[in-house]
């Protein structure tokens, strides 16, 4: 282990501008998948917080006794898909439109607005079939006039999220596979460089194992400090937009934590695949 | 030590390069392997060293097969084989000790008498006090001393050179055959493929020659052609 170490260390002595190529290019290459990532997180946050305005809203007869509506709405608050149940009294109808709409500013008597429940579903119940299917049971209710959820609104935004979700994993395997494809050639010139060696090194009788460990370590810890170059790079260019133009999200933890063990692991897929080409040719 | 039975080596592109060779080098012996430039001799000296194997026929290095050898069994045999050539094939960023040290540390040999070894190998090729320089700071000859010592770690049974006098004047050629002497005298089996015919008609030394392919003269034989050539260890 201590001689393939040595290996490592005296392969990027060889070729420092070789070496520091490889890692720019990979943290490069993962910069621009970050910033892709960071595009698609902001999109799904943006879609997400527009989601949580899905809701139902249940018009009440008049005259519906209160203990009817207590029932309804703890048996509505039950439905698996339900996240809470709200009732707005013609009172609150009333103050809400005055607050959001000029032409209520005149309007001081509530009784010809009916009472209301309002439905606000989970994540992942937002869908158009689902608000469909919750919207159909609250119908059943004897005392409820009137069910509206907005169909075309859900359905488009919907639409928009398994759009945005679907361009998403295209153009992120498309910009990883580039990533692959680029830093898969950048090692496979360090290899190239080092062909020489390489065949002294089997001519002497080193195994395939010994030949290949070092290029794997270096492969890895290129794409591992690539990666964190990457990291940084995605940062600093999320702290940009977010202090100059718009507030946006960053990677938690995690995220950033696999993006630059992917590195790594791009990294070493990449050493993999040029060395073992390679020593099938020696 | 080396045997070879109607050996046929074709490649996609080129064509024949070796057809129906039969010979066989004996354990201890010394053996030259002439013949013009694209007669077969460096295909002779790869499928020797298992960087190819036969198209048809057999090879047989040290007791082993080499066609269906297992791929972890190669480099087992390649430490039973030293191999010089004509350009040093050493590495430009290690000092002469470094280059003769790695030859053992590739095969996993324990780091102790590493050292000890390596100086007696290059005090063994003359070159005891140039351990540390690096090869631009030695000559042509110097350096291909480096390259025997290298070959000779692990102990070989056979010595492959390829033109090993190639690229050096006629000083340092005789300096270098000298020690492949010894090496053989030693009990290494050596076998040498030169151009070099003035060395060749010098030495007492078996020649096995090779034109277009095709083995042409054996000296242990005084025939040419395909027959089964087995020579008797020099004189």
């Amino acid at each position: 282990m201590r001689l393939t170490f040595r290996e490592v260390v005296l392969g990027v002595r060889r070729s420092p501008l070789l070496s520091s190529l490889s890692v720019v290019t990979i943290a490069f290459s993962l910069f621009a998948f970050g910033l892709f990532g960071l595009l698609v997180l902001n999109v799904d946050r943006a879609l997400r917080g527009v989601e949580e305005h899905v809701e139902i809203v249940a018009f009440l007869a008049d005259g519906t006794l209160p203990e009817s509506i207590s029932a309804a709405m703890g048996d509505i608050s039950a439905f698996p898909e339900v996240a809470h149940v709200d009732q707005v009294s013609p009172e609150q109808a009333l103050a809400r439109a005055r607050a959001e709409l000029p032409e209520f500013q005149d309007v001081f008597d509530a009784s010809f607005l009916p009472a209301s429940l309002e439905i606000r579903l989970k994540e992942g119940h937002r869908d158009p079939t689902t608000v469909k299917d919750v919207t159909q049971r609250i119908q059943t209710y004897p005392f409820v006039d009137d069910v509206r959820y907005g169909e075309d609104w859900v359905k488009k935004l919907y639409d928009i999220r398994n759009i945005a979700g679907a361009a998403g994993i295209a153009l992120g395997l498309l910009f990883a596979a580039v990533a692959v494809i680029i830093i898969g050639t950048t090692i496979r010139m360090t290899v190239l460089a080092r062909s020489r060696e390489i065949s002294i090194m089997r001519l002497v009788g080193a195994t395939d194992g010994f030949v290949r460990l070092p290029f794997l370590i270096d492969g890895f810890l290129k794409g591992l400090i690539g990666g964190l170059l990457a990291l940084l790079l995605t940062w600093g260019a999320n702290a940009l937009i977010s202090h100059n133009l718009i507030q946006t999200f960053f990677f938690d933890p995690g995220i950033a934590f696999l993006g630059v063990l992917g590195g790594g692991i791009i990294g070493l897929l990449g050493s993999t695949l040029s060395v073992g080409r390679h020593l099938r040719r020696v | 030590m080396i045997r070879f039975s109607h050996v046929v080596k074709e490649y996609p592109r080129t064509g024949l390069a070796l057809n129906d060779v039969t010979f066989r080098v004996n354990k201890g012996e010394f053996a030259f392997l002439t013949g013009p430039s694209g007669a077969g001799k460096s295909t002779i000296l790869r499928l020797v060293i298992v960087e190819e194997t036969p198209t048809a026929g057999e090879v047989r290095v040290s007791g082993s097969l080499t066609s269906g050898l297992p791929r972890a069994e190669i480099p087992r045999l390649r430490r039973r084989i030293g191999v010089v050539f004509q350009d040093f094939r050493l590495l430009e960023d290690r000092t002469a000790e470094e280059n003769v040290a790695f030859a053992l540390e590739v095969t996993g040999a324990p780091r102790e008498g590493i050292s000890a070894r390596v100086s007696r190998l290059l005090t063994q090729v003359g070159l005891a006090s140039k351990g540390t320089s690096y090869p631009k700071e030695l000559s042509g000859g110097e350096q291909q001393r480096v390259a025997i010592a290298r070959a000779l770690v692990n102990d070989p049974v056979l010595l492959v050179a390829d033109e090993p006098t190639g690229n050096l004047d006629d000083r340092a050629t005789r300096g270098v055959f000298q020690l492949l002497r010894d090496i053989n005298a030693a009990g290494t089996a050596v076998l040498m493929a030169t151009h070099n015919l003035e060395l060749v008609k010098r030495e007492p030394y078996r020649v096995i020659e090779v034109n277009r392919g095709q083995l042409v003269f054996d000296s242990a034989e005084g025939t040419g052609g395909a027959a089964t050539v087995t020579s008797s260890t020099p004189t």
